[in-house]
């Protein structure tokens, strides 16, 4: 398909390809058996000019928008899911500053995000505080130009080894979803310290880890847009990130189903290669069907935000994401399927993108909140619909 | 140091290239060309000190006008500039005309302190191109480097010998050509690219050189290729088999025999 990509476009997947091709297929297997985080590869990305993409060009970025962002994710994640989210997770934790972050903020923390020499971390979920995020235990109190953070956060992608965090607390717990504010934290902050390295299922060489904040002094400047909007900035934050889910389960979908071709043309069962036949090549074309259809919806959604044109975009986002990370589990469990016995044996690289796109359906929000989301996005427009 | 000049070749992309089985003859229609894989490690040895001392690095490559694809390739790695010397009578240089031509281009860049190339081209696999070009600007040459050192306006090259290496060092300016054990050549960047779509690529011709018509291209070449062709493959394989121990033992005597 062609998307009337432009030659920057282009420029930018050709390149995350071929550094993804090149220096990530040979290590996946290793990183994702291992765990490790892969620094050497970001250092690859950032060279290259790829963390910035969607950073102003006036603080160090590349000046694109979403679509650049999503296009160098699919690519990344088609190759390891795992490090696809270690390059996403940057954005998450920047697009707080990006959004809501002052002149000063910006300039402060963009240039180096941007350049790829720190990472940037996003911090929201608790361990009592998933889905109902407005249950969240930690709180800052103001101590003069300071505030005091208190309380643990879980499962925080590039925990430990992001420089930026951007971490959402309660300064009014009274006030329920408006006593919530976003503060910027660096690493290093006396009283901030990493819990435990989770074991996960999937995205393994992706680095997940708790924040636990001791009486952790943090500037009153760090604050984020005002006191009171931390729930505000969050989803707003997860709106305009989705869409890199959405293309890192598309890139995770794309890698399984051109496995499962490459395999269905050199397999030989009943004298001939499997792809010969039919229930082989429904399976094929049904994947492939769901591939593409994610990926236009995902550029096209990606292209609308980037235009400026839609303020309110939760209902789109919610939905590439919802779209996107359903068809991913869908095909890579086909494409496991399709390379069967040899398709559950780690010696193939099927069994590990069928664990990481499972993520996909949970994170930045489960599939099942997303559609709450939508729905009460439908419920909106119905409502203002004039009669 | 001021100017690093790395010359570059254009060659098919090797991966890609298929083999016509009737002629023998490779089969170059349709396939990508790409920058001689150990001119990459000479451009980004270049880059590598001027990252560390400061210089202006001039790409310097000879060949036809698609060789500007490659050029605008080494703006992306860094390429501060880049040359291209081009003129119909270049064409069908032996590496003796090829050798001349460059260091003709080299003499009009005033203030060259180091040239590097890559130690041969994977296409022709001669490695005389940088040694030529030492001999035609007369200058000191040092070959296969694997480390390239830069202390007190003195080169001190690592030169990769059989079991080992030589340390040699030399005055500037001097010709160096570098082994891919050197470093590991940078991708282009996404600034880089957008610059390489841009850059202004300086072409000289005969006239610009000053060059002798009697010395380039294939007038000027000494050297004719007489024939390519495939040797046919010598299989003098032997095969052990039975128990390991005892294979193990007929392989290590065998190879005692054959002295390897």
């Amino acid at each position: 398909m062609d998307y009337q990509l432009t030659e920057e476009q282009i420029m930018i997947r050709d390149l995350a390809r071929q550094i993804s091709e090149e220096k990530v297929k040979p290590v996946r297997s290793e990183l994702d058996e291992k765990g490790n985080f892969p620094w050497e590869i970001m250092k690859l990305f950032s060279e290259a000019d790829l963390c910035g993409l969607y950073i102003p060009e006036q603080y160090g970025g590349f000046g694109g928008g979403g679509l650049e962002f999503c296009l160098a994710t699919e690519e990344i994640s088609r190759v390891c899911g795992g490090v696809g989210v270690t390059f996403a997770a940057s954005a998450l934790g920047s697009y707080p500053i990006l959004l809501f972050g002052n002149e000063e903020q910006k300039k402060q923390y963009l240039p180096d995000i941007a350049a790829g020499t720190k990472l940037a971390a996003f911090g929201l979920t608790e361990a009592d505080a998933g889905s109902d995020a407005s249950a969240m235990k930690t709180r800052a109190v103001l101590d003069g130009n300071h505030y005091i953070l208190n309380g643990t956060k879980q499962w925080i992608t590039n925990g430990g080894e992001a420089e930026i965090y951007t971490v959402i607390a309660m300064t009014n717990p009274e006030k329920g979803s408006r006593g919530a504010t976003a503060f910027i934290v660096e690493k290093g902050t006396p009283g901030f310290s990493f819990g435990k390295k989770e074991d996960k299922m999937g995205i393994r060489a992706s680095a997940t880890r708790e924040l636990i904040f001791e009486d952790c002094r943090i500037p009153k400047e760090n604050v984020l847009g005002r006191t009171g909007l931390g729930f505000i900035v969050a989803l707003k934050t997860l709106d305009s990130t989705r869409p890199g889910i959405a293309a890192q389960a598309l890139g995770i979908a794309q890698g399984a189903l051109d496995e499962s071709i490459e395999y269905a043309r050199t397999r030989i069962q009943f004298g001939k290669p499997i792809i010969t036949f039919q229930s082989l090549q429904h399976m094929l074309a049904d994947m492939a069907i769901q591939v593409e259809a994610a990926r236009s919806f995902i550029y096209s959604v990606a292209r609308a935000i980037d235009s400026g044109n839609i303020k309110d975009y939760s209902k789109v986002s919610a939905m590439i994401k919802t779209f996107a990370s359903d068809m991913a589990m869908k095909v890579t469990t086909d494409a496991v399927q399709i390379l069967a016995g040899y398709g559950y044996m780690k010696e193939y690289p099927v069994e590990k993108m069928m664990r990481d796109a499972k993520i996909t359906q949970i994170y930045e929000g489960t599939n099942q909140i997303q559609r709450n989301v939508i729905a009460s996005g439908l419920i909106k427009e119905a409502a203002s619909k004039k009669r | 140091m001021k100017n690093i000049i790395v010359c570059i070749k254009q060659v098919p992309d090797t991966d890609k290239v298929q083999i016509n089985r009737e002629t023998n003859t490779l089969i170059r229609e349709g396939v990508p060309s790409i920058i001689n894989p150990f001119d990459e490690n000479a451009l980004e040895a270049a880059l590598q000190l001027k990252e560390k001392f400061g210089a202006r690095v001039i790409v310097v490559s000879m060949g036809p006008p698609q060789v500007k694809d490659a050029l605008r390739q080494a703006v992306a790695m860094g390429a501060d500039e880049v040359v291209l010397a081009s003129d119909r009578s270049f064409a069908g240089a032996d590496t003796w005309a090829t050798s001349y031509t460059l260091a003709q281009a080299i003499k009009e860049i005033e203030n060259y302190d180091l040239i590097i190339c890559g130690k041969q081209a994977i296409d022709g696999d001669t490695a005389q191109v940088g040694p030529g070009i030492a001999e035609f600007l007369d200058i000191p040459q040092i070959t296969f480097a694997q480390e390239i050192g830069y202390e007190e306006n003195r080169l001190k090259v690592k030169r990769v010998i059989e079991n080992g290496y030589e340390e040699i060092e030399t005055e500037l300016p001097a010709v160096v050509t570098v082994t891919k054990e050197i470093n590991e050549p940078r991708y282009p960047s996404l600034k880089g690219k957008m610059k390489a779509k841009s850059a202004e690529i300086t072409v000289w011709d005969t006239e610009d050189l000053e060059a002798d018509e009697n010395k380039t291209g294939l007038n000027g070449s000494p050297t004719k290729v007489v024939k390519i062709f495939t040797p046919p493959v010598k299989a003098s394989n032997e095969i052990f088999t039975g128990d390991p121990s005892e294979t193990a033992a007929k392989l290590a005597g065998k190879l005692k025999e054959l002295k390897i």
